[in-house]
């Protein structure tokens, strides 16, 4: 296949991947939790205009649906869910992390490097996708592991898997746009639900422990 | 017949609401009608199932693979609606009324979703419905709040989500392998996907399939990625355990089922069989290893689950209609097993008041009827005759000595031996051994829990001596589905 220089559509849909991409890795190394959602709701912003965006460039209305409701949904309510029960926490609000930042900033390149190849060599070529994009989801979606795996409070957790679910959805809008609006509804619904349920969860180890470390959760082995 | 489908779908939704108000003994009556009465409808779809093609609307679809897996989840919704109300009574909750409203209301909703999951048409649907399962059995995990209940949920909840993100990539990339086939807009109904899967790209067909078997064998249990499952099952109320073990696991092999029959048509058998292979046969080998060590009755009943899930995902590798048909079969009979075995178990630890095998001696003196069906439950676990999981895994190995490549058979048998071994070994242990020290007094903790198991001990002789008629149809149609047709 002879290189020609990507589209529009792709080159902008590359970019807003990579800079998905790049606020993982500062959520990833974010001291404070708070900053850590913040930081969230931004990447979930950037999300949304890669939803507008092709929403605009490929003519489907209803994803201009969907990117009213996952900017309300990410944007605006997870923030203030996470960021009410952070204050009512009143505990240290820096995360924990078992590993240095540097450390974890390595393990999290090299992981994101070997998504990226590997979907790269499994060749799926397509005339209107834009393959980088989609390879760029699946770093965000294993660098999210690595926060989930590397930092030890609950809040950090909870944050890293939403962001995962993120990087989904990022990659569910460039190579499945078409995706009928009930079913991508369904997914918000849950990612909802989720939500809640974390919540309660979070408050519960809380309650418990006064404490937002993963420190305590270390009795059930074997 | 649709209606049949409709009114299974909002049975559970019933209690659901009324528990929310009902004091505690009509909860109790009106969840134990209504699972009566799911169970009996999942039994009513036998005969169409098993003569008929998909019964079908948008949104609900039924065949025989998807009745298949409904029917331990209503069988166990009914035995464990029952096995609840003498597991509630012996807690005298000093937690009131509170706590048993809300485990009325968080059973009702996790069993509809589990009868949800293998009644929606197409991939996405199932996604959402297998991923509210999660959701709502992990705050029933947490119901009992305890430190250990505490930390299990967490680590379910966290598991299981990252593992249902790999999940919903898995659909995502499925649903663009379809792109090539139906153009960029479609829904992703199975109907649609079965009959346009030789047409799909193949390398992203290979690509959704992995993920899916790595993001569903989250919630399945299959090592490595299986480590919240013990904690959750030995942390849970009972009732739940024997939900997660019986049912959820199943219903998450279920959405597997369904990726594996797509990418068979699309790729060939070849690559879907060889992924659960390898998944297979490490679960089976991890868990036969860790039933050797356990220390925990609850945690010994969840690494069997691992074990048993280990079997189901080698049989799917088999390439003969025979280990499939055993594999469907496997399903129910495990389903049956593991309600009695958690039910007893259950037992066991209110009438000792620990979980630690150590301590628990001469179970089968105190307890005369259900620690009686606790051995004769792990001994069914174990695939002894006459029970269903005999007759379940004697297809499968049968079937896979048929395989070309029947080493894998012989290694199956091997391991299913060790785990033989290691369950029988501890429950002999704890339950035949003369009693020592100061034990509790003799007698049953409650006639309910005598009757939960009851059922299910019936239940697993009836599939292991002579399968109904009916029922051997709807096993031998839902195996041809799962085979591409050469």
């Amino acid at each position: 296949m002879p290189s020609v220089a990507p589209s529009t559509f792709a080159g902008t849909a590359n970019v807003i991947a990579v800079i998905v991409l790049l606020t993982e890795f500062a959520m990833l190394r974010a001291p404070l939790l708070r900053s850590q959602v913040r930081l969230y709701a931004f990447q979930s912003l950037v999300v949304t205009a890669l939803a507008v965006f092709v929403a605009a460039t490929r003519h489907i209305d209803s994803l201009y649906v969907l990117a009213a409701l996952s900017f309300t949904l990410k944007v605006i309510i997870v923030p203030r869910v996470v960021t009410r029960l952070l204050s009512r926490a009143n505990v240290s609000l820096a995360g924990n992390s078992s590993l240095g930042v540097a450390t974890m900033t390595l393990i999290a390149i090299a992981i994101s490097v070997f998504g990226f190849f590997s979907v790269g060599a499994l060749n799926l070529r397509s005339p209107v996708l834009p393959e980088a994009a989609l390879a760029v989801s699946v770093g965000v979606i294993l660098v999210a592991f690595v926060l989930i795996i590397l930092r030890s409070d609950v809040v950090s957790q909870a944050v890293g898997f939403f962001s995962l679910e993120n990087g989904v959805s990022m990659a569910s809008l460039v190579v499945a746009s078409g995706l009928p609006l009930i079913i991508d509804v369904a997914f918000l619904f849950d990612l909802m639900v989720a939500v809640v349920v974390f919540g309660v969860l979070m408050r519960i180890h809380h309650a418990r422990n006064r404490t937002l470390s993963t420190e305590p959760l270390d009795q059930l082995r074997g | 017949m649709h209606l049949l489908l409709i009114a299974l779908v909002a049975v559970p939704l019933v209690p659901t609401v009324a528990c929310l108000v009902a004091p505690r003994r009509s909860s109790q009556i009106i969840t134990i009608v209504a699972a009566a009465v799911a169970f009996g409808l999942t039994v009513a779809l036998i005969p169409y199932a098993a003569s008929h093609g998909a019964l079908s609307t948008s949104i609900l679809r039924a065949d025989a693979v998807s009745v298949v897996f409904l029917l331990p989840t209503t069988f166990l919704y009914l035995t464990a609606a029952i096995f609840s109300v003498g597991y509630l009574r012996a807690t005298d909750d000093p937690r009131g009324r509170r706590y048993v409203r809300r485990f009325y209301v968080g059973f009702n909703v996790f069993c509809w979703s589990m009868v949800v999951a293998p009644l929606v048409n197409g991939l996405a649907l199932l996604w959402v419905a297998i991923e509210v399962t999660t959701v709502v059995s992990a705050l029933l995990v947490a119901i009992d709040d305890t430190d250990g209940a505490a930390e299990a949920a967490w680590k379910y909840v966290l598991l299981a989500s990252m593992g249902l993100g790999v999940a919903l990539l898995g659909t995502i990339v499925m649903y663009y392998a379809g792109t090539k086939a139906f153009g960029p807009s479609y829904d992703l109904s199975y109907g649609r996907l079965l009959a346009g899967a030789p047409h799909f790209s193949p390398d992203a067909v290979r690509l959704a399939d992995v993920l899916a078997v790595l993001g569903f064998g989250t919630k399945m249990g299959l090592v490595p990625v299986h480590t919240w499952l013990p904690d959750a099952h030995s942390e849970a109320p009972t009732p739940i355990s024997a939900l997660l073990s019986g049912a959820l696991l199943t219903t998450s092999f279920y959405a597997i089922v369904r990726f594996f029959q797509i990418s068979e048509r699309a790729l060939g058998p070849t690559f879907p069989r060889i992924v659960l292979l390898v998944f297979g046969l490490a679960s089976l080998a991890l868990a036969a290893l860790y039933v050797l060590n356990q220390r925990d009755l609850k945690r010994l009943l969840a690494y069997s689950s691992v074990e048993h899930m280990g079997i189901l995902a080698i049989g799917m590798s088999f390439a003969a209609p025979l280990a499939l048909v055993g594999v469907l079969l496997h399903v129910i009979a495990h389903g049956a097993a593991k309600g009695s075995a958690f039910f007893g178990a259950g037992s066991v630890v209110r009438k000792f008041a620990t979980k630690d095998l150590r301590q628990i001696r001469g179970g089968v003196s105190i307890l005369p009827w259900s620690g009686t069906m606790l051995v004769l439950a792990v001994l069914a676990l174990s695939g002894l005759p006459p029970f269903g999981i005999f007759r379940s895994e004697f297809l499968i190995v049968a079937g896979g000595l048929r395989d070309p490549n029947d080493a894998v058979a012989a290694i199956l048998v091997v391991l299913a031996t060790v785990a033989f071994f290691g369950l029988s070994w501890f429950t002999t242990e704890t339950m035949l051994t003369p009693v020592t020290g100061t034990v509790p007094p003799r007698g049953e903790v409650s006639v309910a829990i005598v009757i939960a198991m009851l059922v299910g001990m019936v239940a697993l002789v009836v599939l292991g001596v002579h399968v109904p008629g009916a029922l051997n149809h709807l096993l031998e149609r839902g195996a041809r589905s799962l085979e591409v047709s050469r």
